[in-house]
């Protein structure tokens, strides 16, 4: 009996770790292959270098459309924590027709295909006039990235003793004043963990973007391009950069939110 | 102070307002208007804001300009069910493998991080390491070479419905992962005792007790992976073929590019939108059930 035990847990474990390697060898083979001295990407490895990086660093397109996308990352999470921020401090505080129907909707952008919310801003940004660009996508990215700060605030607030507003209100604390100096410091660490996200997803978007952004590209945009046209280990060399600050602010954010 | 009462009021309330107004702008509206634009006419070289059934029609039965994408949206579907299908297949054990076979909180924690971080990973990064591991002079070919298993690369393995399907494997696993952890890490360990006293084998407790407590889990993932996987364009268009895995979401693409047609391609996004909300309202229910059968 404790040997077919034995044996289950070691086929379970061979099973884990299989899969596990399916889904890393993916990652580990682009990272490797950054700094192959071929442009072929040929198994075994032939020689070893710094080129792709040294490529990387003097593409103008490429430098180009990484500022874009750092622009558009900081403004739309900056925009979406003052919206997230408020909208969840707002339903944790106050009852509301439309309550449990507002927090279905702003779940809508992450769990609906980016395809839809891109077409449909498409139209109505034709509609009203707003031309494709970086305003036009600021908008957009701020749109679904409101759905990965509000409900993290939300159930943090929830998590939080509400005896503590109570009492500051009680002591004559304004509104504002109990905002500011009870609320923002006790859920600051949901805050940033959020951000963190949303800058790392705003990064690394590409359908909603795709239909807003007219002539200029976003990295994403720009390496999707790059690697349309056949591979070039560039793209190799930029993916293993992002892969590596996406992976910091991975274990930063998983570490705030995890905190209390 | 009535009047300054009554503004803070207005003030409390007022912090809902920026959140709202928002959604309502840039959520609410474009999403009706999406609406809208589906029942419009395409015209000459604008669109004509008169009513008509006919994008609709023709997406199911086809007209004059060619045929409808019915069969497209099935093959999408398809697609989709075999990604999700695999990606539980995949998870399952997985999650399984953490929670039971190891021992140590602090492995068990890692090796769950290691299940999501990938989640993380640049999308792009994800689809284009697909390709240069499958193409022709990719690395399973020269792999396979330098093993002695063929002389010459081989070309069945990119631009096929295989690596598509390989690629959302890969990509959406995670998104099935999280919540059959989850639901696993919630079943009490007493349980599972219980059921091994009374006599039941591994088999028996994984079928009685295990896998019913943790649909819920899987069915959230599962949601997750089929809905987004149904309107992925990125990899048909990276990884697929020329034809034969074009996938609806790349036919509403083409409508708002080279086909120029947004009336239709709304009426599609439409048809796409009312899918996905129906599937997350039926697995929803299912969901509501499993788990007040289990609580």
């Amino acid at each position: 009996m404790i040997k077919r035990k034995h044996l289950s847990t070691g086929v379970l474990t061979v099973i884990g770790i299989l899969i596990l390697l399916f889904m890393y060898i993916p990652i580990i083979v682009v990272v490797l292959y950054a700094f192959n001295a071929d442009s072929v990407n040929y198994f075994p490895m032939r020689g070893a270098s710094f080129k792709w990086f040294a490529k990387m660093a003097a593409d103008d397109d490429l430098i180009r459309s990484l500022e874009h996308s750092l622009v558009i990352a900081g403004i739309s999470t900056g925009v979406a924590c003052v919206l997230g921020v408020t909208g969840g401090y707002g339903m944790y505080r106050f009852d509301f027709p439309g309550k449990s129907f507002m927090n279905k909707l702003v779940m809508l952008p992450l769990i609906l295909p980016g395809i839809l919310t891109g077409v449909a801003l498409l139209t109505f940004y034709q509609a009203v006039g707003i031309h494709q660009g970086m305003m036009a996508v600021i908008l957009g990215h701020s749109t679904f990235l409101i759905a990965t700060v509000l409900p993290q605030v939300y159930s943090r607030l929830q998590q939080l003793d509400g005896n503590i507003i109570e009492a500051a209100e009680d002591l004559g604390a304004t509104s504002s004043q109990t905002f500011f100096h009870v609320v923002l410091p006790n859920i600051q660490t949901a805050i940033i963990s959020s951000a963190l996200l949303s800058f790392t997803l705003s990064m690394d978007e590409i359908p909603v973007t795709y239909f807003l952004n007219g002539i200029f590209s976003t990295l994403p945009i720009q390496i999707w391009g790059m690697t349309r046209n056949g591979i070039t280990p560039e793209v190799n060399a930029i993916s293993s950069l992002i892969f590596i600050i996406s992976l910091a602010a991975i274990l930063i954010s998983n570490m705030l939110s995890k905190e209390d | 102070m009535s009047t300054k009462r009554k503004m803070f009021h207005f003030l409390r309330y007022g912090i809902l307002a920026p959140s709202c107004i928002w959604l309502i702008v840039f959520l609410v509206i474009p999403y009706f208007n999406l609406f809208l634009y589906s029942f419009w006419k395409n015209g000459a070289f604008k669109v004509e804001k008169t009513f008509t059934l006919n994008n609709y029609i023709r997406f199911f039965a086809g007209d004059s300009s060619g045929s409808g994408h019915v069969m497209i949206l099935l093959q999408t579907l398809r697609t989709s069910l075999i990604v999700t299908v695999i990606a539980i297949i995949i998870s399952f054990p997985l999650a399984y493998f953490i929670i039971y076979a190891v021992k140590k909180a602090r492995s068990k924690k890692i090796l769950y991080m290691m299940t999501i971080i990938p989640l993380w990973v640049s999308y792009i990064m994800r689809a284009y390491a697909w390709k240069i591991i499958l193409g022709t002079n990719g690395i399973l070919n020269s792999f396979l070479i330098w093993l002695g298993v063929t002389s010459k690369p081989l070309d069945i393995f990119l631009y096929s419905d295989a690596s598509v399907i390989i690629a959302m494997v890969h990509i959406y696993t995670p998104y099935v992962m999280m919540p059959i952890y989850t639901s696993l890490e919630q079943i009490p360990h007493s349980l599972i005792e219980a059921s091994r006293d009374l006599g039941c084998g591994g088999a028996r407790t994984l079928g009685k007790i295990i896998i019913p407590l943790s649909l819920p889990g899987i069915v959230t993932g599962a949601t997750y992976a089929f809905a987004l996987s149904m309107g992925d364009f990125l990899a048909p268009s990276l990884l697929g073929g020329t034809t034969s895995s074009t996938k609806i979401a790349n036919i509403v693409q083409m409508q708002f590019g080279t086909s120029d047609n947004w009336p239709y391609g709304a009426a599609m996004g439409m048809i796409i939108l009312v899918f996905v909300i129906v599937l997350m309202e039926i697995t929803g229910k299912i969901e509501k059930h499993y788990a007040n059968l289990n609580g």
